[in-house]
């Protein structure tokens, strides 16, 4: 299974960002409005606060398909809720140490503080964070079974049996 | 009415849920009374074969342990699965990998070398490993293929019920063979155990404080545990936060933390990831150097958090890049 788009320009990465409500997210409509532009690579999901992310976000992405996923949080201090930067921080720290341990490489998963005034710095993180995951090709996840795939398989071997009558 | 055709069979595991079975006790009699037990390998002497000549949908119930990590584990999931009414998940192996799951932390090629060839233990100046089919010159001699990960048993057959544990709780096994019985089965792919968190019913629960900040992460030998207290506020890798309840906190009870064997509850989809967001926020520091030393704190974090879940994880085992060999290696 490859998670990339083969476009005739080669492998476009696809990256997941979740940016939090008060700093990043409103950083990357100021991006917009300042007729920045930044590759068109980034899906970006709002959340209300970067401490909103659950480590299972992270990983389901990149199951579905995220080839890396970048988070977007306040300043430290800066957070609307106080502390949630920091969860974010912990928690972004931790789940790249089991990352690493299965094979993700550390450029795919990446944390910004960007303030709802630094419009460029959501064009330089993006475009950076682009080109590097693009360098290193789409992310190939061990694939996991299901019954389904085994009763195709099943249906493939009685198909090259020639007994096709008696799979129904 | 005739009595309900029982089996029992165990895959890649370590004779714990077997042994879970035995410790029903006296009430095991009860079980045998009320049920016809038809496979039982573990225990009485049955074959292949003895599946094999079963009609379709013969068994009622078959409770199933272990990981299924080998050729021969799936061909016989398939075929129990084939011969039976309902399908029970029994134990954390079966359930999420289990420990037998760990070895998804590397390539099977990296398994066999470090079992065969590297580790201190063995004496094998020939270099054998096992291979699938070996010629003789009696003829071929066969052994049943290493697969590349292990696998909990509804990534290889549907299953119906899952009883978690490790090994699972008497009073677990109890509740299911009694729901089996009186037809009182909930819907279709339900845990047999109650879904709320171990801190619900811990003797300690009291003495967890209002918010939890931790210093520095210990393990049990490293301290005087105090009896009474909260584990975590003591400093221990206690995942009962993130663990369903069922067990009666026989870890806790036992003066020791909880390691998360009866998985999560079914709010959560991925066990380590859900763990890993606990402990992270319970960290007390805002600074980054001080967090990076306080993580170094978690000894082995990947195998703490998903211990007995990693298969069943978003990721399940190391990135196909790693495992052929172009990624650094865990091992």
């Amino acid at each position: 299974m490859s998670n990339g788009e083969k476009t005739p320009t080669g492998f476009e990465p696809r990256i997941v960002a979740f940016f939090c409500n008060w700093c990043t997210y409103t950083a990357s409509d100021l991006t917009g409005i300042s007729r920045l532009i930044y590759a068109p690579n980034v899906r970006v999901i709002r959340v209300m606060c970067s401490g909103r992310i659950d480590p299972q976000f992270i990983l389901a992405a990149l199951r579905e398909g995220a080839d890396g996923v970048l988070i977007g949080g306040c300043h430290p201090g800066d957070c609307h809720y106080q502390e949630g930067n920091y969860k974010a921080l912990r928690r972004f720290k931790l789940l790249k140490r089991f990352l690493n341990r299965m094979g993700v490489e550390d450029e795919r998963i990446r944390l910004e503080w960007i303030a709802a005034s630094e419009g460029d710095k959501v064009q330089k993180v993006v475009n950076e964070m682009t080109e590097q995951v693009r360098k290193l090709g789409p992310l190939h996840l061990a694939p996991i079974a299901t019954p389904e795939a085994f009763e195709h398989e099943d249906k493939q071997e009685l198909v090259a049996a020639g007994a096709e009558g008696e799979s129904s | 009415m005739s009595k309900p055709k029982v089996g029992f069979n165990w895959l890649a595991s370590c004779g714990g849920c077997e042994e879970a079975v035995v410790d029903l006790e006296e009430a095991i009699l009860d079980v045998v009374e009320a049920v016809d037990i038809v496979f039982w390998p573990c225990a009485m002497d049955f074959k292949k074969d003895d599946v094999r000549s079963m009609a379709d949908g013969e068994m009622d119930v078959c409770f199933v342990n272990g990981a299924i990590r080998t050729s021969e584990e799936e061909e016989m999931s398939r075929l129990l699965r084939k011969k039976t009414k309902i399908l029970i998940a029994f134990g954390s192996c079966s359930h999420m990998g289990g420990i037998p799951g760990l070895g998804n932390f590397y390539s099977s090629e990296s398994i066999l070398k470090s079992s065969f060839l590297e580790s201190p233990s063995t004496v094998n100046a020939e270099g054998v490993i096992p291979k699938t089919e070996t010629k003789r010159s009696e003829g071929i001699l066969t052994l049943p293929a290493f697969q590349e990960t292990a696998k909990s048993l509804d990534q290889v057959v549907e299953v119906d019920y899952y009883v978690p544990g490790c090994p699972p709780p008497v009073k677990l096994l109890k509740d299911a063979v009694q729901a089996v019985l009186e037809n009182k089965l909930p819907p279709k792919g339900a845990v047999l155990a109650p879904d709320v968190a171990q801190c619900t019913d811990c003797p300690r629960q009291d003495t967890k404080p209002e918010k939890l900040e931790i210093k520095e992460f210990k393990r049990p030998f490293e301290i005087e545990i105090d009896p009474k207290k909260c584990l975590l506020a003591q400093g221990l890798m206690c995942l009962g936060p993130v663990t369903r309840s069922g067990c009666d906190s026989a870890c806790m009870k036992a003066n020791m933390p909880c390691t998360g064997c009866l998985g999560p509850t079914s709010r959560v989809k991925d066990f380590g990831a859900k763990a890993m967001a606990g402990f992270a926020s319970i960290i007390d520091s805002t600074d980054e150097e001080e967090i990076d030393r306080l993580l170094d704190s978690i000894v082995d974090p990947e195998g703490t958090f998903y211990r007995y879940s990693l298969p069943k994880s978003y990721m399940h085992a190391i990135c196909t890049t790693m495992r052929n060999g172009s990624g650094k290696k865990g091992a």
